[in-house]
């Protein structure tokens, strides 16, 4: 009844919007013991010391004020140096970039920026699961387009054709992506890259696992073809650098758009936190070394998780990035959300229903390999006794 | 040694107990292959043994004592410091011993059960060396990391057990 009274009070667009599915399974799995979790979305690494070591510096040395709106100007130069060193991209550090609280705060200035009310954002599912919300929040309507196990969860461009309409505005792509691994390779990017122009849309790339991937180069979206002057680029400090929560990330993009971005950034935010900025910078000059490390360990993880899997049945494609596998469980017969709440009662691990990531991920499960060795081999041990004993 | 070699080597250096059946997943090679390797290396001397790092102070009154030495040498003509080296690693308290640039020749490191023990040695074995010019003995008071572990570490999961 209260409820009821409340809700009045609520806006319509918080009201459609329904909690993440992760979070019933964060409270069960917190409720229980011995729990293996292969459910956590994040790196298993302590953020490297001289990182952590540099914040402490800018601290010491009284740095606890605002920065720049856009970040601190020797930061968004170093961005600026990784990009092009990283990833061939080059963005002008003084208007082309924003710093921001995580990448996920990026995606929401992004998409603020350049949504007006009704218009559509193609959300390319099993997807992560913030990026159909953001949408409706921003005012706009979130179209999923969904990426199938027989083509390694890879988008196939025609589905974006069946998908436009006059509404689209953008499309929303992840490559490496949660909760897939799945990574878009040139030749792929180039076939969206057609279909973008064809239909003038706008791209929000997601590349925050970019420097997690284990098999080919990665080709960053805006290098390719002419789709510089319609991405925003967005990525961060979390996966690669190890530092989930200092909260920092980037967008990078066309000078009128980052600007527009920058504005809706000054009056929400004001600035990234300041010793956060300072940690990244250190990350950003001498991190390399560290990524290539855990970077490392990810790809031999990568390995024996999907080895294993492999032995117990539970047919997957190998990932080319980010730290998760996404195989599928329909051979068992259960739902992803049975399978994960039978698997974390019977033998207490934790691994992530696909459903939570769209609908297209009904049938398979996410699990994390970002955790250690003996944790994954007993993990997988778990799992494949759960199997047996349901045959 | 080609690169499969220097992973299966990382791999091991960090954790000499894991199995060949891990070593192999990790690498994404067979089992047969891994064996193969590993005793490869071993012929090879690249890989010259496997040892635990125990923290005896831990539940035990083992405690150990160990202290590094500075010793100064006269270097034997022909052979060098290698002789003398010799001489000095050949006794079993003897943990290692490396030759250093700088002020001295030689850091000899020293295991006994007390310090009167390391100090027997010390005055009894090292010194009366004919090459031996000098020693300065340092004690270990508390070690904090050795071979790159941190003794004293708090290795929990500090992540909240699921996240999108």
């Amino acid at each position: 009844m209260i409820t009821e009274q409340r809700s009045k009070y609520l806006s319509d667009s918080v009201q459609s919007i329904q909690p993440s599915g992760i979070r019933r399974f964060f409270d069960l799995a917190s409720s229980m013991e011995n729990v293996i979790s292969l459910g956590v979305g994040e790196p298993d690494f302590v953020t490297p010391w001289n990182v952590i070591e540099a914040s402490y510096h800018s601290l010491e040395q009284g740095y606890t004020a605002y920065t720049a709106n856009a970040g601190l100007f020797e930061l968004r130069k170093e961005i600026s140096r990784y990009m092009r060193r990283r990833f061939g991209v080059t963005y002008n550090a003084e208007n082309e970039m924003v710093v921001t609280v995580g990448a996920s705060q990026a995606i929401d200035i992004a998409l603020r920026a350049v949504v007006n009310p009704g218009e559509e954002v193609i959300v390319v599912e099993p997807s992560f699961v913030s990026y159909a919300p953001t949408v409706t929040l921003a005012g706009g309507v979130p179209v999923p387009v969904h990426t199938y196990s027989q083509n390694e969860f890879k988008l196939q461009p025609e589905h974006i054709e069946e998908a436009v309409t006059e509404k689209t505005k953008a499309i929303l792509l992840c490559s490496p992506n949660n909760p897939t691994g799945t990574v878009l390779s040139k030749a792929d990017l180039l076939k969206i890259a057609e279909v973008v122009e064809k239909h003038d849309l706008l791209v929000i790339s997601d590349e925050i696992y970019a420097e997690l991937t284990y098999d080919e180069p990665y080709t960053s979206f805006p290098s390719v073809g002419n789709m510089r002057e319609r991405t925003i680029l967005i990525s961060g400090f979390s996966k690669a650098f190890a530092m989930t929560g200092w909260r920092l990330g980037f967008a990078c993009g066309p000078k009128d758009i980052q600007q527009a971005m920058l504005k809706i950034h000054q009056y929400t935010m004001m600035c990234a936190p300041t010793m956060a900025q300072h940690a990244a910078l250190e990350a950003l000059v001498n991190g390399q070394k560290d990524v290539i490390r855990m970077k490392e360990s990810y790809r031999q993880r990568r390995s024996l998780v999907t080895h294993a899997l492999e032995e117990m049945g539970l047919s997957c494609h190998t990932p080319g990035g980010a730290f998760y596998v996404f195989p599928s469980i329909k051979s068992t017969g259960l739902s992803s959300e049975e399978f994960a709440e039978q698997l974390l009662m019977k033998e207490q691990v934790a691994v992530v229903p696909g459903s939570v990531f769209g609908e297209s991920g009904e049938g398979h499960i996410r699990c994390s390999y970002a955790t250690s060795i003996s944790k994954l081999e007993e993990a997988m041990k778990r799992i494949k006794r759960f199997i047996e004993n349901m045959e | 040694m080609d690169a499969k070699e220097r992973e299966l080597l990382q791999l091991i250096e960090k954790n000499g107990r894991l199995e060949n059946s891990t070593i192999a997943r990790l690498m994404g090679i067979s089992e047969d292959e891994t064996k193969q390797m590993i005793e490869k290396l071993e012929k090879e001397k690249v890989i010259l043994g496997y040892s635990a790092i125990i923290n005896w102070t831990k539940g035990t009154d083992e405690g150990a004592v160990t202290a590094m030495i500075d010793v100064k040498v006269t270097p034997k003509r022909g052979v060098g410091f290698d002789k003398v080296a010799e001489r000095i690693y050949r006794f079993p308290e003897v943990k290692a011993v490396y030759l250093m640039s700088g002020v001295y020749d030689l850091s000899v490191s020293i295991e006994g059960k007390t310090m009167a023990e390391v100090g027997r040695f010390v005055s009894e074995k090292l010194s009366t060396l004919d090459s031996v010019l000098s020693t300065t003995t340092h004690f270990i008071l508390k070690k904090y990391k050795h071979d790159g572990l941190v003794f004293s570490e708090n290795e929990e999961d500090k992540r909240i057990v699921v996240s999108p």
